[in-house]
């Protein structure tokens, strides 16, 4: 709803960080990880642009919150153990 | 107290009394020894500030927008190419409602590699939502700038102001200026002290993302701001006045125009000049006036339309020049009084690029040939001044 000029302060200003718009919603296609090929190296953990992956016991867990599907991640894992899935 | 200084002086000065809190700045001539003489006032204790020496221009901005958004005080200073590189960030510091004060020394843009003054710089930033004053003197830089945080920090305006400068002109030549007392400047400009801020422990975005059914109210509260300068700036002068016992002019100065018959318009440092051949040229029985273009940005456009409707010819000279339209000045000039049941003659005339001298032999000959076009009519509206291979001589 269109807020009146007069009723809104002089720059827009948020009190939420910016973690509350899931961006996973973007994704068409998402990476899903083959854990029996994976060399536990962290290069997708160290090239995600968006801190999507973390790393459990050393293996890539994707959050498919704010995952965009941008697939760095399956380029460059020198395992080949990430491929890009479309969504349902 | 009388002191003999610069231009760049006269801004160091003026940021000093006006209690700057931080300033983050990256130098380039000829803006350096403002810069120079403000980190000395920090380290000798002189000035309560923080002084963060930066990268870039676009750092220094961005440096003062965080710092501003904190509560404090800013100020920086730049010339030519750095106040370009700081472009982007000059329009998220209007956007965010930040009452910044920037010395902006006018420096002609590369290439050709050039430093002297030449106003394309400052032009360049007109739609970038800052209030611009050009200066005339050094005393009127340093008070300017005084004024300025008054003018930008009232809540109806929260907006930012760059004061212009000249290149050398200004900023390197020595003047006598009055330093004035600091209480004084204290009684006159109270401490910032903005409604809403970042405070430690209270998270908060500003500038946030919205979308476009939200938009246009915020850049209508801007233009509403800009619209409302136009009066603060006439207020605060008023109170200055009252002060410090001196004033400028208002957002243009009217010199001489009373009873004139044409009138030249300019801005900065070339007024000063001017004011002389008007003189002059007074005395000889001419009805001639000067209209200083004080504020660019909110542009003076009633004042202007109430001069139009007196005068028979108006001479606009720019020191820049925008390709493909006119002097930015002179397209401003023509647009506020398009609207007038009376109209003068207008004629541009680009002039002084690149610190090539506006001579008092040069005002002469422009007085001439709008006194002559205002009574026989205009063939071209705008013409270049003194450039070799045309045909016309000023000299």
């Amino acid at each position: 709803m269109t807020k009146s000029y007069e009723e809104i302060p002089l720059t827009p200003i948020s009190n939420t960080p910016s973690t509350v718009n899931l961006t996973g919603l973007w994704r068409v296609v998402k990476p899903v990880v083959d854990k029996s090929m994976c060399k536990k190296c962290t290069i997708c953990w160290k090239y995600c642009p968006d801190a999507a992956i973390k790393l459990i016991d050393g293996e890539p867990v994707i959050d498919l919150l704010y995952c965009k599907g941008c697939g760095i991640c399956s380029f460059e894992c020198p395992a080949k153990c990430i491929v890009m899935v479309k969504e349902g | 107290m009388r002191e003999v200084m610069t231009g760049n002086y006269a801004s160091a000065y003026g940021a000093k009394l006006a209690r700057a809190e931080v300033i983050a700045a990256y130098p380039i001539t000829p803006q350096t020894s403002i810069v120079e003489k403000l980190a000395e006032f920090v380290s000798t204790g002189e000035l309560r500030a923080k002084f963060i020496p930066v990268e870039s221009e676009h750092s220094a901005m961005a440096a003062c927008i965080a710092a501003e958004t904190a509560g404090a005080r800013t100020y920086t200073a730049t010339s030519s190419h750095g106040l370009t590189l700081m472009h982007e960030v000059l329009i998220w510091a209007s956007g965010a409602r930040l009452p910044i004060v920037m010395t902006n020394v006018s420096r002609a843009m590369a290439p050709p590699w050039n430093v002297w003054v030449d106003h394309m710089d400052s032009i360049a930033q007109r739609d970038t939502g800052w209030l611009q004053f050009f200066c005339q003197s050094n005393q009127e830089v340093l008070d300017t700038i005084i004024m300025a945080y008054k003018i930008c920090e009232s809540a109806r305006v929260m907006l930012p102001a760059m004061i212009i400068e000249d290149a050398f002109i200004l900023s390197h030549t020595s003047e006598p200026v009055d330093v004035p007392d600091q209480k004084l400047v204290d009684s006159f400009l109270p401490p910032y002290s903005p409604e809403l801020k970042l405070e430690v422990g209270k998270a908060m975005g500003f500038g946030s993302l919205v979308k476009p059914d939200q938009y246009m109210e915020f850049r209508y509260k801007a233009m509403e701001a800009m619209t409302s300068a136009h009066d603060r700036v006439l207020v605060v002068e008023r109170e200055f006045k009252d002060v410090f016992g001196r004033e400028h002019g208002g957002l243009l100065e009217r010199y001489r125009c009373e009873d004139a018959e044409v009138v030249l318009v300019a801005a900065g440092s070339v007024a000063g000049t001017a004011k002389d051949v008007v003189d002059a040229l007074r005395a000889k029985g001419q009805m001639v006036g000067l209209a200083r273009i004080r504020a660019f940005r909110p542009f003076p456009e009633q004042e202007f339309k109430a001069l139009a409707s007196k005068v028979a010819g108006m001479a606009v000279l720019d020191r820049s020049y925008t390709f493909g339209a006119a002097g930015a000045m002179f397209t401003e000039v023509k647009a506020s009084v398009y609207s007038n049941q009376k109209r003068p003659v207008l004629k541009n005339y680009i002039a002084g690029l690149g610190g090539r001298d506006i001579t008092p032999k040069i005002i002469e000959k422009i007085f001439e040939d709008i006194s002559v076009i205002s009574r026989r009519g205009i063939e071209d509206e705008v013409e270049w001044v003194e450039v070799a291979g045309l045909p016309r001589r000023w000299k």
